[in-house]
């Protein structure tokens, strides 16, 4: 058995890569890509006769590939289910770091997961706590319900939104400039920062669509999401850069961050940099910023 | 555990492995197909053996075509076979038991 860390709520997760579980020639070398986090899929891609199949072979996998630094998670198949029980023995038996619960509707959804987890730790030995939850919005419900969805549970990591499902209740397609989850993808990041946690855009969908994909990521960044659900290794690469800081930004926050701790020495409060005013909420963020460009491996500097 | 009706697992794509088993009343008959048979025919027969042990499986005809599958494959649809024929495959499955 390869041992893993404890799982950490606040990581890196600009990629969330999907792999079907039941297929092994993609899970045994799913690490090598770089993705931040890989999502093992017990649900929509597994064929509903192969359920079981998926969750011996999801267990082994978990037990003997060493997955390294990539956070690893796996998404249970929903409540309304006759599958979920034993996924969730499965996943904590296994150590995964998090389950992604899907079609997650409400605060009653999560606490129903969350008190199956804390039974299969116990069945299986596996330190209480352990295991993280992140939840799918996938339905209008789920997305009026999201802040009572990721204040659940203290294991609760963030929240991502599922487009596939999501437009078709909202009788929408994927649009240029994405006016058809605006609102959805608004009102969940506005919980989860409420609530502080992380938030997740759906995955695009089009691989052979590169213009679409990178668009969509773009306006992810500008939005405040954290990350993404990708589909194929050839998508990292454009988002860990375009959520990494840019150097313009790096540079800005370096200045700021340097002019505080002179500042607040002197005793100002609020100032000027650049001929921008700024006080204490944007330290705060530069910080944020140097953090982000530490952990995305783009600082050179040495605050 | 005895298996009590034919049952399969797994497909024949690449890095998987296909196991069939069946009701014998005369020990295990085994046998094996892989791609990768000169070179790890042996290592194969190994986990086939110790995967059907811990289950103890006395009895039964058991099929593996490989496909290049690695062990922590294999063991997962041997498993599955096996738990498939008792009619047990979709709940209460012993993690870390006998399924380790």
């Amino acid at each position: 058995m390869i041992p893993r860390p404890k799982p950490k709520k606040n990581r890196l997760r600009r990629t969330m890569m999907f792999m079907n579980a039941q297929k092994p020639g993609l899970i045994k070398d799913a690490y090598i890509y770089g993705a931040d986090s890989i999502i093992l899929d017990l649900e929509d891609a597994v064929a509903e006769n192969q359920k079981d199949a998926a969750r011996f072979s999801l267990y082994h996998a978990l037990k003997s590939i060493d997955y390294g630094d990539t956070e690893v998670i796996v998404r249970m198949n929903g409540l309304d289910t006759p599958h979920w029980q034993e996924d969730i023995r499965c996943i904590v038996a296994g150590g995964a770091d998090g389950i992604r619960i899907a079609k997650c509707e409400s605060a009653q959804d999560v606490k129903t997961v969350e008190e199956h987890v804390l039974a299969a730790e116990k069945e299986f030995g596996i330190e209480e706590g352990r295991t993280l939850l992140m939840a799918a919005l996938e339905s209008p419900k789920g997305v009026m319900n999201a802040y009572e969805i990721v204040t659940a549970s203290p294991r609760m990591f963030g929240c991502a939104i599922s487009g596939g499902d999501f437009r078709k209740s909202m009788h929408v397609q994927i649009q240029e400039g994405g006016i058809e989850m605006m609102t959805a993808r608004s009102m969940m990041l506005l919980a989860a920062r409420a609530a502080g946690v992380q938030c997740f855009d759906t995955m695009w969908p089009n691989i052979d669509d590169k213009e679409g994909f990178e668009a969509e990521v773009v306006q992810n960044r500008k939005m405040g999401f954290d990350g993404k659900s990708i589909v194929n290794p050839r998508q990292i690469r454009f988002v860990h850069e375009t959520f990494a800081p840019t150097p313009k930004e790096i540079v800005y926050a370096e200045k700021l961050v340097r002019s505080f701790n002179e500042q607040a020495n002197a005793g100002v409060g609020v100032y000027t940099v650049d001929g921008k005013m700024v006080d204490i909420p944007f330290f705060e963020d530069a910080r944020r910023v140097i953090a982000l460009a530490k952990a995305c491996g783009v600082y050179h500097g040495d605050l | 555990m005895d298996i009590q009706k034919s049952a399969i697992a797994g497909t024949l794509e690449s890095s998987d492995a296909q196991v069939i088993v069946e009701p014998s009343d005369h020990g295990m008959e085994l046998s094996i197909e892989s791609s990768v048979m000169n070179r790890y025919g042996r290592q194969i027969k190994a986990v086939v053996l110790e995967t059907l042990d811990r289950l103890q499986v006395k009895n039964g005809k058991v099929a593996v075509v490989d496909k290049g599958a690695l062990d922590c494959t294999l063991m997962a649809r041997i498993e599955c076979a096996v738990f498939r024929s008792c009619g047990l495959s979709q709940k209460n499955i012993p993690w870390g038991g006998a399924v380790k």
